[in-house]
């Protein structure tokens, strides 16, 4: 991997990883980890959605498409719809065109291919304005 | 020591049972987490190990609930995909093209084929793991 892994500890971020897979909630949990990111893991859109219910709330969610109960184009609609203005980036291996439309147009800010790396997610950290380009 | 276990993970590369997402995980593992390649590993073992069970049950009840076998293998690709399985990986995409086609004996052959694949990836892994703590 080119470049530096920005250590975003002292910015305080918190972030939210929505997703069903086991190994992909502890992949994605330490990748934010390894860039000083705090962060949440939740199983499915719903739980999602709770949490913010619940009063907490998040600099960055990550958020899987195809998920149980209530998958990610459902879930972000209903935290836009709630006034979540939270950045969100969808992760998922569903990439096909009209599905990546469908999903931005819930309501995205980033979009990106699984499986998720630290490169990626660096990329998508830029994209939406978290750290300084270098 | 060390180039026995250079030698054995660069088999597991040479042999396509593992591509560059691997080398993405042993990216996360650091002085906090020293153990996490193998963690992940196990938790993926674990996990696919459920799922290869619900598919058998699934298939040995002889109706072919093609969503549903689809959807356990969704699953299964998204995980085997995150660790790196390559082999694995491939036989999970053929599963799902003969789940799409309805084709019942294209899937259980390529079931069994994943199974002897995810078996041997087991079997290597577990190897290079107890090679590398000596």
């Amino acid at each position: 991997m080119a470049g530096e892994i920005p250590n975003l500890a002292e910015s305080n971020l918190r972030a939210l990883v929505v997703d069903d897979n086991l190994v992909n909630q502890m992949m994605h949990h330490k990748l934010l980890d390894r860039l000083g990111i705090q962060n949440d893991v939740v199983c499915n859109g719903q739980e999602a959605v709770d949490v913010h219910c619940s009063g907490r709330n998040y600099d960055l969610i990550l958020m899987d498409m195809e998920m149980p109960i209530m998958n990610g184009i459902q879930a972000t609609k209903r935290l836009r719809e709630m006034g979540i203005e939270s950045k969100i980036a969808g992760v998922t291996t569903r990439a096909e065109e009209e599905e990546r439309k469908e999903f931005m147009e819930a309501g995205l800010n980033d979009f990106q291919e699984k499986p998720l790396t630290i490169s990626k997610l660096v990329s998508i950290l830029h994209n939406l304005d978290f750290c300084d380009q270098t | 020591m060390q180039r026995q276990v250079a030698l054995i993970k660069q088999s597991l590369f040479d042999q396509g049972y593992l591509d560059e997402q691997f080398m993405e995980l042993e990216e996360l593992q650091d002085d906090a987490n020293p153990n996490f390649v193998e963690e992940v590993a196990t938790l993926y073992f674990k996990d696919s190990a459920r799922l290869i069970n619900n598919i058998d049950q699934a298939l040995e009840r002889g109706s072919f609930d093609f969503n549903r076998l689809d959807s356990y293998m969704h699953q299964f690709k998204g995980s085997s995909t995150s660790i790196g399985a390559s082999k694995v990986k491939t036989e999970c995409t053929m599963f799902r093209e003969y789940c799409r086609a309805g084709n019942a004996e294209g899937c259980l052959r390529t079931f069994k084929q994943l199974k002897k694949e995810h078996a041997t990836l087991r079997k290597k892994l577990e190897q290079y793991f107890q090679a590398s703590k000596r």
